[in-house]
């Protein structure tokens, strides 16, 4: 088969692969027919992730037809057209009895601070991921969903991530009616976020990127107001103005380890991997938000230290909550959403490219090029 | 203004949102959110197992410290090998996820990986390309001149420091290869005079 392999940071090419096989009864092979690579998966391009071993094919994000099943899998059939969650979960640990899907503790032997995901490195677990032609799937009988015959192919793959991750990172803010709340960032799971603000009763959604482009995009899919903070001289004074110098009751940090806006900080992190991501916009958050008030991080960072301002928040009595989105608990709800008319992912696709093209979609979307918000990989075999 | 208990006014009123943004409050009830509340025990997850069957274990898998057991489901990509499978074994036997020995160690074995495949892809008949494998030609097509000059982007200062990051490397091997090959020369050359 075809699939995206790793060759170091910033290189990645397409070459043939043997076919996923059945490693375990519960085990599905999926043949994708669509991915979409995800502001994460650049960590891994970047070389941040520890562990990212040359070879590893990347991609979380991802729907297909079931191609084979293992002898102990119930819930799916051979020609089943799927939607797989970046989660690989069991659904019977301590931590998944308990719906933390992200935290299960019985598919990741690398670490035990992250569950388990696909294509992301084996600090998550060493599974291949979906920019490839198949994909070996585990717990089959958990993870996985019939697509409903409503749904559109490009939803479908946005609630796999993007979607699921922006609405949840909405719902750690315990945003109540009336709520001023600061998404930062504009990329996919920002824009959601502050989509799905709305949606939990928000009284003032304000999205702040440098990316003009972006922020026109939260000013017509997310119905934000919008901050481009390289053209302000001090963000959180802006931010304190706009919110009658109290600060937001909740910030959403949607942007995580690749932060622009402090140049040191950039560096350090992004460039010369000496810090596990850069804080630029977790700070930030701590800084904008009100005494009292809730930061939700949704921003993915490495597992090694970051300069956080953490004084600030204990001095400020903060809530900060976060995790890895536990996907699937959040579809029933999405799925009502997107049928009702209230969200329709697909708004946010940019591009659609060819599996054989993605070392350029890559570049593309690293470097924020072409009006790139989100970017759907198209397998040859699809 | 001054600093009173009242919540400030919204900009707008919430009939006006309600009319203005599709879905506005369909989640307005903090307890009936679909992750709400974080933990809860009535979930059907699909499993038919107290614990998963044990996949095989074909070659020895390496697993955190932390964990008791090797789990019983692992992603089996990228099996450990040469020098950089020494050092990621050695970071996972030795060191927990919460020494910084741990993940440094990984990182550094990712560049010995890195070092090692592009120099063993000039063995073979398709050697690392880094004009295809960057992805730069799409500077061409999708407009990066444009992209990287328009409004206000934050990341035109360190944008100069990406070709030296992923350059850097092969233009120093390069010049270490004529280092090299002039010193072997000189060793020649000084052995047969």
């Amino acid at each position: 088969m075809r699939a995206m392999v790793y060759r170091g940071p910033y290189k990645i090419r397409v070459e043939d692969k043997d076919v996923p096989r059945i490693e375990h009864p519960n085990d599905a092979i999926v043949r994708v027919t669509l991915a979409a690579i995800c502001g994460s998966d650049l960590h891994l391009y970047h070389g941040m992730m520890p562990d990212t071993r040359i070879g590893h094919t990347f991609g979380h994000e991802f729907i297909g037809v079931v191609d084979q099943v293992g002898p102990s899998v119930q819930n799916l059939s051979v020609g089943d057209r799927v939607m797989v969650p970046f989660n690989v979960y069991c659904g019977s640990c301590f931590f998944c009895a308990r719906g933390l899907y992200s935290n299960c503790h019985n598919v990741n032997p690398n670490a035990t601070a992250v569950g388990g995901i696909y294509g992301y490195s084996h600090t998550t677990g060493g599974y291949d991921g979906g920019q490839a032609e198949y994909v070996r799937v585990p717990f089959a009988d958990v993870g996985p969903q019939r697509i409903p015959e409503w749904m559109d192919d490009e939803d479908a793959v946005l609630l796999t991530d993007a979607l699921s991750t922006g609405y949840f990172g909405a719902q750690l803010g315990d945003i109540h009616e009336g709520d001023v709340v600061v998404v930062l960032g504009a990329g996919p799971v920002g824009l959601f976020a502050a989509r799905s603000a709305w949606l939990m009763g928000a009284g003032r959604v304000i999205v702040v990127d440098h990316l003009d482009y972006r922020l026109e995009k939260a000013r017509t899919f997310a119905y934000a107001e919008t901050v481009n903070f390289a053209e302000h001289d001090d963000l959180i004074v802006l931010l304190k103005k706009m919110t009658d110098h109290l600060g937001a009751d909740v910030v959403i940090d949607a942007v995580g380890a690749e932060a622009d806006g402090n140049l040191m900080q950039h560096v350090t992190s992004a460039k010369l991997k000496l810090q596990g991501g850069s804080p630029v916009a977790l700070n930030w958050a701590i800084d904008s938000v009100r005494k009292g008030g809730t930061v939700s991080v949704m921003g993915a960072y490495g597992p090694l230290f970051s300069a956080v301002k953490f004084g600030d928040a204990m001095n400020k009595g903060l809530t900060l909550r976060m995790n890895q989105a536990p996907v699937k608990r959040q579809w029933p709800r999405l799925f009502e959403h997107i049928r009702n008319g209230y969200l329709k992912p697909s708004d946010i696709v940019t591009h659609r490219i060819p599996l054989e093209h993605i070392a350029e979609g890559y570049h593309m979307f690293s470097a924020k090029l072409d009006g790139c918000i989100k970017t759907l990989v198209v397998p040859d075999a699809a | 203004m001054a600093y009173t208990s009242e919540k400030p006014p919204l900009p707008e009123s919430i009939d006006q949102l309600r009319a203005r943004i599709p879905g506005w409050g369909a989640d307005l009830d903090p307890a009936d959110r679909p992750s709400v509340p974080r933990e809860r025990l009535d979930l059907d997850t699909g499993a038919h197992w107290d614990f998963p069957d044990r996949q095989p274990e074909l070659v020895p898998r390496e697993r955190s410290i932390e964990h008791a057991f090797l789990t019983p489901v692992f992603g089996t990509a990228q099996p450990l090998r040469g020098l950089p499978g020494v050092v990621r074994a050695h970071a996972y036997e030795r060191y927990s996820e919460a020494r910084a020995a741990h993940w440094l160690l990984l990182v550094l074995a990712d560049r010995l990986d890195a070092i090692e495949h592009h120099a063993t892809s000039l063995l073979t008949p398709r050697p690392d390309n880094p004009i295809t494998q960057t992805g730069v030609l799409s500077e061409v097509r999708r407009h990066g001149l444009s992209s990287r000059t328009e409004g206000h982007r934050a990341d035109r200062v360190h944008q100069p420091l990406d070709p030296v990051l992923v350059g850097g490397p092969w233009l120093l091997a390069a010049a270490g290869g004529v280092v090299a090959a002039a010193l072997v020369g000189r060793a020649v050359r000084a052995l047969r005079s």
